[in-house]
């Protein structure tokens, strides 16, 4: 074969290793590390899987959060006015956190309880993530809006 | 006064230039080549003017201007008005299109050794793109809009988070960087309408290309030591959609520098390089589309609005989509192929090409996902950062691990007998190293945390054995080959933080009571009191943390939970002790039950090396262009 | 044909161009109200100008009607607000105020002020009408036909162009009781 010939073989059979190598790589990845949303309504619905990461979201209800004395859990109702699921969590809530404020939360569905390992409440007032847009329709002041 | 207006005519000028900087190139008949460079400065001075009228607007309080009265306040001190500035999309976009016209001014002035006709080719070319965003500013984000006839008394106020030095800085950097990649842009567009590459091409746009990409490097590094003590979560890196649209044309542009090096020296990789170029700018107009359209909701995002989305879209198509297709039709004309050998630092290049675009492509499919499976109705998902750690981590890290052994690999071809004997010494150093570390790393984790750190000193080594074998044999070292070494450190730098950081940092959500104490590690944390402060624009709850080391008190921390007076929203202020071997973290989260209050309390090994690394790559970067400027000037008669 | 290799690069970035348009066609869809082309929500909330007086869903029937999202607060509101008050008086367009979240004083004197295109204000100051209408920001405004149903809902100021392009000819066109496409 001509030298040049060859060597362009070689880059090639070299670039689509490493890339297929990626691409497996990223695949793997990618099943394990996405987590589907889900509001409440179907985690009711029974449409949620149970013991998987996944998120829910929605308004954290009015009156719902306790607090347990001594630890840092707390627990919360999580609602789209079409279904309400009780969430537990241990940690810091973040700052944007409140009753009647929209919520997202990340964890697992135990014995009918979500158990979140994280808590996302908006950014800021202009920020409603856009999943909670599409299962309750927002409340929040949008972008044309600032507080007095 | 009318400046308000004022600037929005200066804009409107700005753009008409552009357009006759567009015609130049097209109709060389009509237009003499040379007048390019009047027009391209005539529009950077038009922008500035515009921009001059912006700050000003801010700095006045002029309420009557839309955007002043939703983003300031009279009460800002000096210096956020005028970031206030571009705290917002209209003048962030504003800023942009400055930025360009600043790059396109360089490139009038500075580029001196390429024919007139390519000179104006490259300047109309760009000035194409200050075309678009001169229209979108225009048509879709003036920022010179009035509230008229009721002038509010006083302003919104800026978001708390922006008021910040790193924000006044961050901005600015990251688009010199992001924009500056435009001139490579232009250069390989440019390079293809002409249908000839001449050997020097690749030696000028180098030191743009390094220019910018410094530039970048230090933006990003800015972005993410704001995003560490602002945000108030201890991170560095978050993988934010805005986060990733930086880190995308970062990575390309690191592929394109190294690409360049090879067109440069062995006139090899043309068709690759030119892709490079293209590429590392379509991503930094594909990241500015990702964040102004809202189409990825992130921290960072302003306002959504489709219309201003559907327009970048529409300009995205015609440049990116333009000079892809170019790219297709004329590239095969210039394309010529260059033997080397296995082992050759060209290879060597090639392979870290290869990888540095598969990183980039991961983390660009990572961040779109959400977007793609939605648009296929396959519901809603969310990528984590386990997805990128897991799928960009070890690619970088093959990458850190090849770039170890560039100074030892030549050009064209290298014995395997050299190359094997000049990996002898590092090989045993590293050896060496291992029951060192073995000692020293805290016991979990330390498998992982040997290889890391080795991989970072295996740069190291290399490093250092190139420049003792440089001073023994007292040759002359060529400032490109040191401005290699130099971004090479760096790396190791940043890993070794990264390494640190990740495996060893402790975070731990606590409830305190005053006079309590928490011990993490080697500390312990004990809250003395809480109390309270009025601060000029905000009232505060404050924490008095001790710190304690052993049987002393190593210091005094105060977190905060900070209430502005203009907005509702609580803003946590983090205590920081800061160290160049470890971070102790301290934030206040809220009042529980009695007197107790939460607080993530974090320790965080050599996070600091994460920065420092990212300053000595940008010093790299600059090395390597005033290496360019000496052989130039060495060389010159 | 290597050198169709080139046009990779164009092809992926077509095929990303379809997916960036679709995500923002999504976008635009999450402005939608939930209640478009459904009846007003049931409500019962206080006149501005007469706090004893109820207002409700019944007030809305008979004529078609622009519902405006407003607060004293919202500084793009000050820009609408003019304009408002023009086409209320010059072009007879029967416009409801919102009034969103607001202090109730601050409003009375604002609409002393500035002028009251609005047939009546409804006093909105937990936001509750707010979150049924599913309302994104202020200002925001609703066309509602002569029964009562949501027609339309232009988020953000409605200035001279917004109201020739869009919001007149819906409004004609929803104006007359028996009002059909």
């Amino acid at each position: 074969m001509h030298p040049l010939r060859k060597q362009r073989l070689w880059v090639v059979v070299f670039i689509v290793a490493f890339s297929s190598l990626a691409v497996a790589l990223v695949m793997m990845a990618l099943r394990e590390n996405i987590n589907l949303f889900y509001p409440p309504e179907k985690v009711l619905a029974g449409e949620a899987p149970v013991g998987k990461m996944i998120r829910i979201g929605g308004m954290v209800r009015e009156g719902s959060v306790i607090r347990e004395a001594g630890s840092l859990r707390v627990r919360f109702d999580v609602t789209d006015f079409k279904g309400t699921v009780p969430v537990v969590y241990e940690g810091i809530l973040p700052d944007l956190f409140g009753e009647g404020q929209g919520v997202v939360t990340q964890g697992k569905l135990v014995d009918g309880v979500f158990e979140a390992s994280e808590v996302l409440a908006k950014h800021d007032e202009n920020y409603m993530p856009p999943e909670l847009i599409d299962a309750m329709g927002p409340d929040h002041p949008g972008p044309k809006k600032k507080a007095p | 006064m009318m400046w308000p207006e004022l600037g929005h005519m200066a804009m409107i000028l700005a753009t008409l230039l552009a357009l006759l900087l567009v015609l130049v190139p097209l109709f060389p008949t009509l237009f003499p080549a040379r007048i390019a460079r009047v027009l391209a400065l005539s529009h950077a001075g038009c922008v500035l003017l515009a921009f001059a009228v912006l700050l000003k607007s801010f700095y006045d309080n002029d309420f009557s201007v839309l955007l002043v009265a939703n983003n300031s306040h009279s009460l800002l001190p000096w210096y956020y008005r005028l970031t206030a500035t571009w705290g917002n999309h209209e003048g962030s976009m504003l800023l942009w299109a400055l930025v360009l016209s600043l790059w396109m001014a360089l490139v009038a002035i500075g580029v001196r050794s390429q024919t007139e006709q390519f000179v104006s080719r490259v300047l109309g070319i760009m000035g194409s793109i200050a075309i678009g965003f001169g229209l979108f500013i225009l048509l879709t984000s003036s920022p010179f809009e009035r509230v008229l006839p009721d002038v509010p008394v006083n302003g919104a106020d800026l978001n708390p988070l922006l008021q910040d030095f790193a924000m006044i800085v961050h901005p600015p950097t990251l688009y010199m960087g992001y924009v500056g990649l435009c001139v490579a842009f232009a250069f390989a567009l440019a390079a293809l309408w002409e249908g000839r590459l001449d050997a020097s091409w690749a030696k000028h746009v180098r030191p743009w290309v390094l220019a910018a990409w410094s530039f970048l490097t230090i933006g990003i590094a800015l972005g993410s030591w704001w995003a560490y003590y602002e945000l108030g979560w201890g991170g560095w890196w978050f993988w934010d959609p805005v986060e990733n649209a930086s880190l995308i044309p970062w990575l390309v542009a690191t592929a394109l520098l190294h690409s360049l090096a090879v067109t440069e020296r062995r006139d090899a990789f043309r068709g690759w390089t030119l892709l490079l170029a293209i590429l590392a700018f379509a991503l930094s107009l594909l990241g500015t589309f990702l964040v102004r359209s809202g189409v990825l909701t992130s921290v960072h995002a302003f306002a959504a609005d489709p219309s201003r989305g559907l327009f970048i879209l529409v300009f995205l198509g015609i440049v990116i989509g333009g000079a892809l297709l170019v790219y297709a039709l004329r590239a095969a004309a210039l394309v010529k192929p260059v033997r080397f050998a296995a082992l050759s630092r060209e290879t060597l290049l090639l392979v870290n090409n290869v990888l540095l675009l598969v990183a980039a492509a991961t983390v660009l499919l990572g961040t779109l996902f959400p977007l793609l499976m939605d648009a296929l109705g396959q519901g809603r998902y969310s990528v984590g950062p386990p997805y990128f750690n897991l799928a960009v981590g070890p690619v970088l890290l093959f990458v850190v691990a090849l770039l170890a052994i560039a100074p030892v690999v030549r050009w064209q071809s290298t014995a395997s007998g050299v190359f094997i004997r000049s990996l002898r010494l590092p090989l045993v150093a590293l050896l060496l190293l291992v029951p060192v570390l073995a000692y020293v790393l805290p016991a979990h984790d330390r498998l992982a945390a040997i290889a890391g750190v080795l991989l970072s000193a295996w740069v190291w080594v290399i490093v250092v054995q190139a420049l003792w074998q440089r001073w023994r044999s007292s040759a002359r070292m060529h400032p490109r080959f040191l401005s290699m070494l130099v971004a090479h450190t760096g790396v190791a730098v940043t890993l070794f933080g990264v390494v640190m950081v990740g495996l060893y940092g402790e975070a731990r959500d606590i409830r305190l009571a005053p006079k309590e104490t928490y011990a993490l590690g080697a500390y312990s944390f004990y809250l003395e009191s809480i109390g309270s402060r009025t601060g000029p624009n905000y009232q505060a709850v404050v924490g008095k943390v001790l710190l304690i080391e052993g049987n002393d008190v190593r210091a005094e921390l105060y977190p905060e939970k900070r209430h502005y007076r203009s907005g509702g929203k609580p803003m946590t202020e983090a205590a920081i002790l800061p160290g160049l071997m470890r971070d102790v973290y301290v934030v206040l989260g809220e009042p529980l039950d009695g007197e107790a209050w939460s607080l993530r309390v974090q320790v965080k090994p050599a996070i600091r090396w994460i920065w420092i690394g990212a300053a000595i790559m940008a010093l790299g970067g600059m090395l390597g262009i005033w290496a360019k400027r000496r052989t130039d000037s060495g060389r010159a008669p | 044909m290597k050198s169709l290799w080139r046009f990779l690069p164009v092809g992926v970035f077509v095929l990303l161009a379809v997916f960036l348009y679709l995500g923002l066609g999504r976008d635009a869809e999450h402005i939608d109200s939930p209640l478009l082309e459904k009846p007003l929500p049931v409500f019962a909330l206080p006149d501005l100008s007469d706090p004893d007086r109820l207002r409700t869903q019944e007030d809305f029937k008979g004529a078609a009607t622009l519902l405006n999202v407003w607060a004293t607060w919202c500084i793009s509101c000050r820009v609408e607000h003019p304009f408002l008050v023009r086409i209320a008086r010059e072009q007879g367009v029967r416009i409801v105020g919102l009034n969103y979240k607001d202090d109730g004083t601050a409003a009375t004197t604002w609409l002393q002020e500035r002028g009251d295109p609005y047939a009546f204000t409804i006093v909105d100051a937990d936001g509750r009408l707010g979150l049924d209408l599913g309302v994104y920001g202020a200002p925001e405004t609703y066309l509602l036909d002569a029964h009562g149903v949501i027609r339309y809902k232009h988020v953000g100021v409605i200035d001279e162009r917004v109201w020739v392009d869009i919001l007149q000819p819906q409004w004609k066109r929803w104006q007359s009781p028996g009002g059909q496409p």
